[in-house]
C-alpha cells in the first residue's frame, strides 16, 4: 500500500467508526447498553482531554476529577438559580459549565504550575480534595453532603439515555479535533518538546509556562463540561461520587493503557477500560473483591505494557517491517497516531 | 556598540566564586572563542547570558538591550541561541520536528498553523540538507547517532535565525571528520551574517576558526584578542600551566 | 486561652504521628523518586496488622509492632522488587499509578477480611490521662509521641550514623553519582521503600489508636500526607518533620478557634501560601535539570 492508499485507508476507518458510533442506540436500544454506552463515550472524552495536558506535556494531573466535580455543580448550580427546565435546555448550558472549569483551571495552574513535574501530581491532589471539602462544606452553595439535585428530563422510558449519549459523543468528538488540531500545530509540537525536555525547550523559545497553561486550561474545559453532562445524567450527585479519585485515576489509567501522547490511545483505553469496569463493578461490587481484581488488572497492564497498547503494538509492527529489509532511507517513523 | 556585551557579571554557588566581575564583548559577524582552564566559568558564563541562571551582578546586553532579567525562551526570541555540552535534542521527535519546535514568532495564528506546513518545512529541510542529515529527518531524535545529534542540535537553533549563537564544546566527543564539517558549518554560517561565541578546549579548532578570543581564569577575563596574541601572553599560559 | 493551649499542644502529639508517616513517604520519594500515593493504605494495613494481632494475642497495641514492623518491613521489599523496580521508562508517572493499584487492591483485601466498618485499637489505659496546665493529656496521646521521636531518632541514626544510611543519602542525593562510587541503588530502593513501610507500621499503630478507622481511610490520609511532604520540601525529612507540626497545629488550632469543619482546609490554605513563596517547599531544593 502506498502512504497515500494508507492515509486514505485511516480517514475511511475513521469516519467508519464514527457512523457506527453514531448509530450505536439505534442498533442496541436497550437501555442497559445505551448506559453502557454513555459512560464510555464519557470516558473516551475524559481520556482525551487528560492526555492533552498529561501526554501531550507530560505533566500528570491527579486532580481532573476537581474539574469534573466542578463543572457538575456549576450546571447544576445554573440550572438551579436560573430556573431552567428540564429538557435540551439545559445542554445549551453545558459550554457554560466549561468555561467556568476554564477559568478554575486558569486559577489553578497559574499556581501548580510554578513547581516541577513531581510537586504539580501532588498539588493537583491537594486542589481536588480541596474542591471537595469546599463541595462537602459549603452547604449554602452545593447542599453539602446531602447532593445537589438537576432537573429531571421530561423524556423517560427507554428512550432516557439516548439524548446523554449523543451529548457525551459530542463533547467526545470535540475532544478528538481539538487533540488532533493541537497535536499538528507548532503548540502541540511545543507541548512535545516541554515534555522530552523543557529547559533544552526554553533554549529555543518555547514558551513553557503559558503553553502548559494553555494545555491544562483546554484540557480542564472539556473535563468539566463532560461533568456537567454526566451530573444531569445522574440528576442527582454528591460531593465524593463527583470529585471522586477513582474517576480521576481511571481516566490517567486509559491513557496509558492505550498510549500516551497519542491521539487513539485514549480513545482505545477507554473503549477497553471502561466496558470492563462496568463488568467488574456489576458482578463484584457488592464484594470488596471489586477493588482487588480492578488493582490487579491494573497492575498486569502496566507491568506488561509499560508503554501503553499503541506504541507497543506499532513498535512490534515496526520491528517486523524493519526486519523483512525495506530499503534503510524508509526509516519508519515510531511515533503512532 | 558590539553585538553582546558581558559587564562584571558575578555568580556566586553558595562559597563557590563561578564568575567573578566578568567584562567580554562579542562583535557582529566574528567568531570569538571563549578558552580557560577547567573550572574557569565558561559554561556557568553560557548559563547567564542565555538566562538559565540569574546573575549576583552586572549586565548584560544584546544589541543594545538590557537581557540579564529575562527568561531564555525570551533571550531565543530576541536572536541568542545556545547548544549544550552534551548535545541535546528532542529524543521521541523525529529529527524534522525537533527542527520546528523553536519558537520564532508567539502570535496565535503562528503557533496553531500546522507545524509541518508552509515555509518552515522547506527551511528545515534546507538546513537538514545544509547540515548533510536530510537523510535522517523521519528518524526519531532518540535514534541518531551522537554526531547526528549535534548537528541537528546546531540544526534547530538555526530556526530562529538567531544573530547571536553561543556553542559549548562544539567539538567534544567528536571524531576529526566531523569537525571538520562542523567548523566549515560554523564559517559559512558566518559567512551569512551570524555571529557565533564559542566555548571550546581543543586549541587548534579554535585558533583555526576564530577570529578573535577571549579568555577566561577564575571567572574573569585575562585576555582578549586575536588568537596568535593571545596564545602567545604570559597571563594565558601562567593560567593554563600554573597556579 | 487554655482551649487553644490544649488545641496546640494536641497539634503537636498528633503531629508527631504525621511526621512519622509522612518522613517514610518522603524517604521513599527522596531515595527512589517515585510518590507513593499509596503510602496512606500501608498505614491503614499497618494499622489493621496490628489490630489482627492484637484482637487474637490480646496485648498492648504498641507491642504489636514488633512483630508488625518487621513484616511491613519484609513486605516493603518484596513491592519493591515485584512492581517498582520492573518500571523504566516514563517512571514517575507510573510509579504513581503502581502505588496507586497497589492501595486500591490493599483497600479492597482489607474491605474482605475486616468489612467496612469502622475499628479502632485499644489499650486498657485509653481513657488514663494526666493534667497539664488547665487541661488534661491523654497517656495513649503521649506514649504514641515518644514512639513516633523514638523511631524518627533510630531513622536519623541510621542515615547519619551508619554506612548505609550514607548509601541512601548518596542514592537522595544523585543516584548516578551513587551508582559510580558503587552503591547498590537496587538494594538502597528496597531498603528505603522497606524502611517507609515499616514507619507506616508504627505510624498506623499511633494512628489506629487515636482514630477510628475503616480501609477507606486511606484517602483523607494520603491528601495529608502528600500536602505534608510538598510543603516540607519533597525528599527532606526535616521539611517533613517541621511540615508535619505546622499543619497539624494549625489545623486543631483551627478547630477550636473557627470550626472543625474548616479545619482541614486550613491545611491546604496553608500550603498555598507556602508554595507562592516558596515552590520548593520549606527545605526543598530548587531543581534545574542538568545544564
Amino acid at each position: 500500500m502506498t502512504p497515500q492508499q494508507m492515509k486514505l485507508a485511516r480517514w475511511l476507518g475513521l469516519a467508519g467508526l464514527f457512523v457506527l458510533a453514531l448509530l450505536v442506540p439505534i442498533i442496541a436500544p436497550d437501555p442497559a447498553t445505551t448506559n453502557i454506552a454513555v459512560f464510555t463515550m464519557m470516558y473516551v472524552g475524559l481520556a482525551t482531554a487528560w492526555n492533552i495536558m498529561g501526554g501531550y506535556t507530560g505533566y500528570v494531573s491527579l486532580g481532573h476529577a476537581g474539574f469534573f466535580g466542578f463543572g457538575s455543580y456549576a450546571l447544576g448550580l445554573m440550572l438551579a438559580h436560573l430556573g431552567v427546565k428540564a429538557g435540551y435546555g439545559p445542554f445549551l448550558f453545558v459550554p457554560i459549565a466549561g468555561l467556568l472549569t476554564a477559568v478554575l483551571a486558569l486559577g489553578i495552574g497559574w499556581f501548580a504550575l510554578r513547581t516541577r513535574a513531581a510537586t504539580f501530581v501532588i498539588v493537583t491532589i491537594a486542589f481536588m480534595f480541596m474542591l471537595q471539602l469546599l463541595a462537602e462544606n459549603l452547604v449554602g452553595l452545593t447542599g453539602g453532603g446531602g447532593g445537589l439535585s438537576f432537573p429531571v428530563p421530561t423524556w423517560g422510558g427507554d428512550f432516557f439515555n439516548t439524548p446523554f449519549y449523543y451529548a457525551m459523543l459530542a463533547l467526545a468528538s470535540i475532544g478528538l479535533l481539538v487533540s488532533w488540531v493541537i497535536r499538528h500545530s507548532k503548540f502541540g509540537l511545543g507541548l512535545l518538546a516541554i515534555r522530552d525536555d523543557e529547559d533544552k525547550a526554553l533554549a529555543v523559545g518555547v514558551p513553557t509556562r503559558a503553553f502548559k497553561l494553555t494545555a491544562f486550561v483546554i484540557s480542564a474545559c472539556l473535563v468539566g463540561m463532560i461533568g456537567g453532562v454526566y451530573g444531569y445524567y445522574v440528576t442527582y450527585i454528591y460531593p465524593q461520587f463527583v470529585v471522586d479519585p477513582l474517576i480521576g485515576i481511571s481516566m490517567v489509567l486509559m491513557v496509558f493503557l492505550g498510549g500516551l501522547g497519542t491521539i487513539s490511545g485514549p480513545v482505545l483505553g477507554a473503549l477497553i477500560l471502561e466496558p470492563a469496569q462496568l463488568w467488574l463493578a456489576y458482578n463484584y461490587g457488592a464484594s470488596r473483591l471489586y477493588l482487588v481484581l480492578y488493582a490487579a488488572v491494573f497492575l498486569v497492564v502496566i507491568l506488561l505494557m509499560p508503554r501503553g497498547i499503541l506504541p507497543s503494538v506499532s513498535e512490534l509492527i515496526s520491528r517486523r517491517r524493519t526486519s523483512a529489509g525495506p530499503p534503510a532511507t524508509a526509516a519508519a517513523r515510531t511515533v503512532p497516531r | 556598540m558590539s553585538l553582546l556585551q558581558v559587564e562584571g557579571v558575578s555568580k556566586k554557588f553558595g562559597g563557590v566564586v563561578a564568575v567573578d566581575e566578568c567584562s567580554l564583548a562579542v562583535e557582529d559577524r566574528s567568531i570569538t572563542g571563549l578558552i580557560g582552564p577547567n573550572g574557569s566559568g565558561k559554561t556557568t558564563l553560557f548559563n547567564l547570558v542565555t538566562g538559565f541562571i540569574p546573575k549576583d551582578t552586572g549586565t548584560v546586553t544584546f544589541r543594545s538591550r538590557r537581557i540579564d532579567r529575562l527568561g531564555p525562551d525570551r533571550i531565543y526570541e530576541l536572536g541568542i541561541g545556545r547548544t549544550f555540552q552534551l548535545a541535546r535534542i528532542f529524543p521521541r521527535l523525529t529529527a524534522l520536528e525537533n527542527m520546528l519546535v523553536p519558537v520564532r514568532r508567539r502570535g496565535l495564528r503562528a503557533l496553531l498553523s500546522g507545524a509541518s506546513w508552509g515555509s518552515e518545512r522547506a527551511r528545515a529541510m534546507e538546513m537538514l540538507e545544509f547540515l548533510e542529515i536530510a537523510h535522517v529527518a523521519n528518524k526519531l531524535g532518540g535514534a541518531l547517532s551522537y554526531g547526528q545529534r549535534k548537528l541537528l542540535e546546531l540544526g534547530a537553533v538555526m530556526m530562529a535565525e538567531p544573530g547571536l549563537v553561543l556553542l559549548d564544546e562544539p567539538a567534544g566527543g567528536v571524531n576529526p571528520a566531523l569537525l571538520e564539517r562542523i567548523a566549515d558549518h560554523i564559517r559559512k554560517l558566518n559567512d551569512r551574517g551570524i555571529t557565533f561565541l564559542i566555548v571550546e578546549h581543543n586549541m587548534g579548532f579554535v585558533m583555526n576558526l576564530c577570529t578573535n578570543v577571549v579568555v577566561l581564569h577564575r571567572g574573569r577575563t585575562i585576555a582578549s584578542g586575536a588568537p596568535e596574541a593571545v596564545r602567545q601572553d604570559p597571563a594565558v599560559l601562567d593560567a593554563y600551566l600554573g597556579a | 486561652m487554655t482551649l487553644v493551649l490544649e488545641a496546640a499542644v494536641l497539634g503537636v502529639l498528633t503531629g508527631g504521628v504525621y511526621a512519622l508517616m509522612a518522613s517514610g513517604l518522603t524517604l521513599i520519594f527522596g531515595v527512589m523518586r517515585i510518590i507513593n500515593v499509596g503510602h496512606g493504605a500501608l498505614v491503614v494495613l499497618g494499622a489493621y496488622l496490628s489490630f489482627a494481632v492484637w484482637r487474637s494475642l490480646h496485648i498492648d497495641p504498641f507491642v504489636t509492632l514488633l512483630l508488625t514492623m518487621p513484616a511491613m518491613f519484609g513486605l516493603g521489599v518484596v513491592l519493591e522488587m515485584v512492581f517498582i523496580r520492573p518500571l523504566k521508562s516514563d517512571r514517575d508517572a507510573l510509579s504513581v499509578l503502581v502505588t496507586y493499584a497497589l492501595a486500591l487492591g490493599i483497600e479492597g483485601v482489607l474491605g474482605y477480611f475486616f468489612t467496612t466498618n469502622y475499628v479502632q485499637l485499644h489499650a486498657w489505659y485509653d481513657t488514663a490521662s494526666f493534667p497539664v496546665g488547665g487541661f488534661r493529656v491523654t497517656y495513649v496521646y503521649l506514649i504514641g509521641f515518644l514512639l513516633c521521636l523514638l523511631i524518627l531518632g533510630a531513622l536519623f541514626f541510621i542515615l547519619y550514623r551508619t554506612t548505609f544510611g550514607a548509601s541512601i543519602r548518596a542514592t537522595m542525593l544523585n543516584r548516578t553519582a551513587a551508582q559510580l562510587i558503587g552503591v547498590d541503588v537496587d538494594r538502597v530502593s528496597a531498603v528505603a521503600f522497606g524502611i517507609g513501610m515499616a514507619t507506616a507500621a508504627a505510624g498506623g499503630v499511633v494512628f489506629g489508636i487515636t482514630n477510628a478507622f475503616n480501609p477507606g481511610s486511606h484517602y483523607d490520609l494520603i491528601s495529608r500526607l502528600l500536602t505534608i511532604i510538598v510543603l516540607g520540601g519533597l525528599g527532606s525529612l526535616r521539611g517533613a518533620i517541621i511540615a508535619a507540626l505546622v499543619m497539624l497545629v494549625s489545623e486543631d488550632i483551627t478547630s477550636v478557634v473557627i470550626s472543625p469543619v474548616w479545619a482541614s482546609f486550613v491545611f491546604f490554605v496553608i500550603l498555598v501560601v507556602v508554595l507562592l513563596v516558596r515552590p520548593q517547599g520549606l527545605y526543598g531544593v530548587r531543581v534545574r535539570d542538568r545544564i
